[in-house]
C-alpha cells in the first residue's frame, strides 16, 4: 500500500476514490452498478445480517444481477434489524428493515429487478451535514 | 407510482392500516395494479401528523390522511395527477402548505453529526473514509493550523463532553496543553457501561477512522504523540473493526512518524477493559490502563496534570471525538450554532424499553422529551400510557409527564433531578414499578461499586436493602425520610462520580412518585402490579369458563378445577409467575 505523504496527495487521492464512488452510486448511466449495503453493527449480527449478507452475496452472483455488496455500521434501526439500504443507479437509497432470507429474496427479485417497492421501507427520518 | 403509507405503530394507531387497505382496494377497483404500487413503510418521524401518505416520485406528502380520503387520492392525484391541496402539511410558522417532502427538512428532527458515516461507509475499508472527507481536518490541522488555533476552534464551538459530565472539551485540552512533560497521552474512554447505552459501540463499529482522526487531532494540541484507545472486551466486534482500522491508517501513513510531512508522529495503541462501571471514571480507567485495579482517585491531582503513568493525559469519550473533525471542517462557528446557548451540537440516545422504534437516535440539543419519545420514537409499545423516562443510567434520574416538553440540554436535565449521562434513554409505561426501577438501579450500583470508599460501599448497599423493604411492604412512611437523608449522605461524601451519582434514581423517583411509594409503606400495594410480596392472582368467576389454560401451564401445579368449572388458585404455593395470566384467552386472571 502507498504511503499518503503530504496534504496534497490525501486530496488528490480522495478526489479519485470520490469519483469512483460517484460513478458507482449517482450517476445516471444505465451501466452503473447497484450498491447494496448491509447493516453489520452488533445488533444486526445478533438479528442474522451475516446470513443475509452471505445470501444476498451468493444470489446476486447466481442471478447475474451486477451489484456490490458491502457491509456497514449501525443504521440506528434496532427495532427493525437486519437492514439492509439498496442503491440503484440514479436513484435515492432504500432502506428495507426486518430482512429475513425470504426478504432478500423479494429485494432481489422485485426491487433490484424491476423498481417494485417493498413492505417495510423505512423511511429516511434524519438529515445529514453536507460534508464540508 | 409509489404511495407510500406509513406502517408505523403511531400511524397504525390512528387507522393507518384501514388507510392502507382502502387505497390497495381503490387501486384494484380502478385497474392501476400496474401504475400505483401501495406500500407500508416504517415509521416516518412525525407520528403527530399521522397518518402519513407519500407519493413518489413527485415527493408530495400527505398528512393525517383518513381512510376515506383513499378514493380521492386515486382518483385525483393517481389518476388526474392534481395534487390534494387540504392534504397537505401547513407550515405552522409560514402558515403555508408544504407540497413536498424536499422542502420540509424540519419533518426531519435527527441531525446526524457524530454518526455522519455510521450506517454509510464500509467500516473496514479506510477508502471509504477517505472519500467521505476523511482525514482532511486531520491533514489540515497538521499543515496548517497551530495547536493553539485547533484548540481554540474547539472552545469556540461549544463541545462539551458526550460521556456524562458534559465538560467543556476544549477547555480540557488547553489544561493538558499547558502541563509541560516529555511525554504526554491521548486517551478514548471506550468504556461504555450505562445499561441500555450503545453509541460508542456503534461509532466504533461504523466509523472507526473518525476517532482515530479525532486522537491525532487531540495529540497534535496538546503536544502528545501517544493515544490509548481503552474499550471493554464485551465488544469484540469494535475492537476487530478498530485492530483494521488502525492498520490500514499505518499503511497509508496516517498513523506513525512524520505523518502528511508534518514532522509530527502519532501513533495509536488498544487496551483492554475486562467491563467494570466505574472504569468510565477517568482516575479508575487510567489505574486500569496501568495494570492496577481499576478504582479512581482523588483529583486534584486532574489526569491532565497527573495521569497514564504520571504524565499528562486528555482523556475524552468517544462520540465526543466524533464530533471533532466535523468541527475542524465546517468550523467552530457551524457547530455553535446547532443546539442551545450552553449545551450545542448534538446528542446520540439510545431508546429502549416499552417504546415503538428502538433504536439509535441523533438529535440537536434542545429539543423535547416529547418529540423524541413520541415522534422520532413512535410512542409507547402497545398504545399504553407513557409513565417516565429514565436518562442517563444508573446515574440519571426518572422524569415524568410534566417534564416531557423540556428542551432536552446538559443543564436543563440536572435541574430537573437528572442528567445527560452517556445518552441511554429508557421508556416506562403504567406497567412499571417506580420503586422496582429505584431498586433495579441500586442493584448495579451495588454490584459495580468499586468498594473504595465506605459511603458508596456501605451506604448503596443499605439503600438497596431499604428499597427492598419496601417492595416487600415491610416498611413505613418514615423510612421514606431514611432513605432519602442516607442517599444525601452518599451523593455528598462518595469519592467518585459513581457514588456521588448513585442515588439519583432513588431521589427522583421519590421526588416524582411519593405516591407510588406511599401505596407500597402504607397500604402494601404495588399500584403497577410489579412486586411479587404485593400482590396476588385471583381467578375472576365470571369471566372464568373453566377451559384449564391456566392450570396446564402453571408451572407448580397450585390451580386447580374441572374442565368447564372455575379455577382457583392456592395462594400459598403460588410463585406469581405470570403464565396463568398470559395464558388465559377470556381475562378471568387478574393481578390483585
Amino acid at each position: 500500500m502507498t504511503k499518503i505523504k503530504s496534504l496534497a496527495d490525501l486530496k488528490k487521492m480522495k478526489s479519485s476514490l470520490q469519483s469512483q464512488v460517484a460513478l458507482r452510486e449517482k450517476s445516471d448511466n444505465p451501466e452503473g452498478r447497484i450498491l447494496v449495503r448491509v447493516g453489520m453493527g452488533t445488533s444486526g449480527i445478533a438479528s442474522g445480517a451475516k446470513q443475509v449478507m452471505e445470501f444476498l452475496i451468493d444470489e446476486l452472483e447466481k442471478r447475474n444481477v451486477d451489484a456490490i455488496v458491502t457491509q456497514t455500521g449501525d443504521m440506528g434501526y434496532s427495532y427493525a434489524e437486519p437492514t439492509v439500504e439498496v442503491t440503484l443507479p440514479g436513484q435515492e437509497p432504500i432502506v428495507f428493515g426486518d430482512v429475513d432470507q425470504k426478504k432478500a429474496d423479494d429485494i432481489i427479485e422485485k426491487y433490484i429487478k424491476n423498481g417494485e417497492l417493498l413492505d417495510g421501507i423505512i423511511p429516511q427520518n434524519y438529515e445529514t451535514i453536507d460534508k464540508k | 407510482m409509489h404511495m407510500l403509507v406509513c406502517g408505523g405503530t403511531g400511524c397504525h394507531a390512528s387507522a393507518g392500516e384501514m388507510l392502507f387497505e382502502n387505497l390497495k382496494k381503490e387501486v384494484q377497483e380502478n385497474n392501476l395494479q400496474d401504475e400505483v404500487q401501495v406500500i407500508a413503510t416504517g415509521c416516518f418521524g412525525f407520528c403527530e401528523k399521522g397518518p402519513i401518505v407519500k407519493v413518489i416520485p413527485d415527493n408530495t406528502f400527505y398528512v393525517q390522511v383518513e381512510p376515506k380520503d383513499a378514493k380521492e387520492l386515486i382518483a385525483e392525484h393517481a389518476i388526474k395527477g392534481r395534487v390534494i391541496k387540504r392534504l397537505l402539511y401547513i407550515d405552522p410558522v409560514k402558515k403555508e402548505q408544504i407540497p413536498d417532502s424536499k422542502h420540509m427538512g424540519f419533518y426531519k428532527k435527527q441531525l446526524r453529526i457524530a454518526l455522519r458515516n455510521c450506517g454509510m461507509i464500509d467500516p473496514e475499508n479506510i477508502d471509504e473514509y477517505l472519500a467521505a472527507d476523511g482525514y482532511e481536518a486531520m491533514g489540515k490541522v497538521l499543515l496548517e493550523m497551530k495547536p493553539d488555533a485547533v484548540i481554540q476552534e474547539i472552545i469556540d464551538s461549544g463541545l462539551r463532553g458526550r460521556g456524562g459530565g458534559g465538560f467543556p472539551t476544549g477547555v480540557k485540552w488547553q489544561i493538558a496543553s499547558k502541563n509541560h512533560a516529555d511525554q504526554k497521552y491521548v486517551v478514548c474512554n471506550a468504556d461504555e457501561g450505562d445499561p441500555g447505552a450503545f453509541m460508542d459501540r456503534s461509532i466504533l463499529e461504523g466509523d472507526p477512522h473518525c476517532v482515530l482522526e479525532a486522537m491525532v487531532i487531540n495529540g497534535f494540541s496538546i503536544g502528545a504523540t501517544k493515544g490509548l484507545i481503552y474499550i471493554r472486551a464485551e465488544y469484540p466486534l469494535a475492537i476487530k473493526r478498530l485492530k483494521i482500522a488502525i492498520d490500514q491508517a499505518r499503511n497509508y501513513g496516517l498513523l506513525g512518524t512524520d505523518i502528511l510531512g508534518s514532522g509530527f508522529d502519532f501513533d495509536v495503541e488498544i487496551r483492554y477493559g475486562a467491563g467494570a462501571f466505574v472504569c468510565g471514571e477517568e482516575t479508575a480507567l487510567i489505574r486500569s490502563m496501568e495494570g492496577e485495579r481499576g478504582e479512581p482517585t482523588f483529583k486534584p491531582p486532574f489526569p491532565a496534570q497527573s495521569g497514564y503513568l504520571g504524565k499528562p493525559t486528555n482523556v475524552n469519550n468517544v462520540e465526543t471525538y466524533a464530533n471533532i473533525p466535523v468541527i475542524i471542517n465546517k468550523g467552530a462557528k457551524w457547530f455553535a450554532s446547532i443546539g442551545t446557548e450552553k449545551s450545542k451540537g448534538t446528542k446520540v440516545f439510545a431508546l429502549a424499553g416499552k417504546i415503538n422504534n428502538v433504536g439509535l437516535i441523533e438529535v440537536p440539543m434542545g429539543i423535547t422529551l416529547r418529540e423524541v419519545i413520541f415522534e422520532i420514537g413512535g410512542g409507547i409499545q402497545g398504545g399504553k400510557k407513557f409513565k417516565a423516562v429514565q436518562t442517563g443510567g444508573p446515574s440519571g434520574g426518572c422524569l415524568t409527564e410534566k417534564h416531557l416538553d423540556t428542551p432536552i440540554d446538559f443543564d436543563n436535565l440536572l435541574a430537573v433531578g437528572s442528567m445527560m449521562g452517556s445518552g441511554g434513554m429508557i421508556v416506562m409505561d403504567e406497567d412499571d414499578c417506580m420503586v422496582a426501577v429505584a431498586k433495579f438501579y441500586l442493584d448495579f450500583t451495588v454490584e459495580e461499586s468499586c468498594g473504595k470508599c465506605s459511603p458508596c460501599r456501605v451506604g448503596n448497599k443499605r439503600l438497596y436493602e431499604q428499597l427492598d423493604l419496601i417492595t416487600k411492604g415491610k416498611a413505613t412512611e418514615k423510612d421514606l425520610d431514611k432513605l432519602r437523608n442516607l442517599s444525601y449522605v452518599i451523593r455528598d461524601t462518595s469519592l467518585c462520580g459513581l457514588g456521588q451519582t448513585s442515588p439519583n434514581p432513588v431521589l427522583s423517583t421519590l421526588d416524582n412518585f411519593r405516591e407510588e411509594y406511599l401505596a407500597h409503606t402504607n397500604e402494601h400495594r404495588c399500584p403497577a402490579g410489579v412486586c411479587k410480596d404485593l400482590i396476588r392472582y385471583e381467578v375472576i368467576a365470571e369471566n372464568c369458563v373453566g377451559c384449564t389454560a391456566c392450570a396446564r401451564n402453571c408451572p407448580v401445579n397450585c390451580i386447580s378445577g374441572e374442565r368447564k368449572q372455575v379455577h382457583v388458585i392456592d395462594q400459598s404455593l403460588c410463585i406469581k409467575c405470570n403464565a396463568c395470566l398470559e395464558k388465559c384467552k377470556f381475562n378471568a386472571i387478574a393481578v390483585i
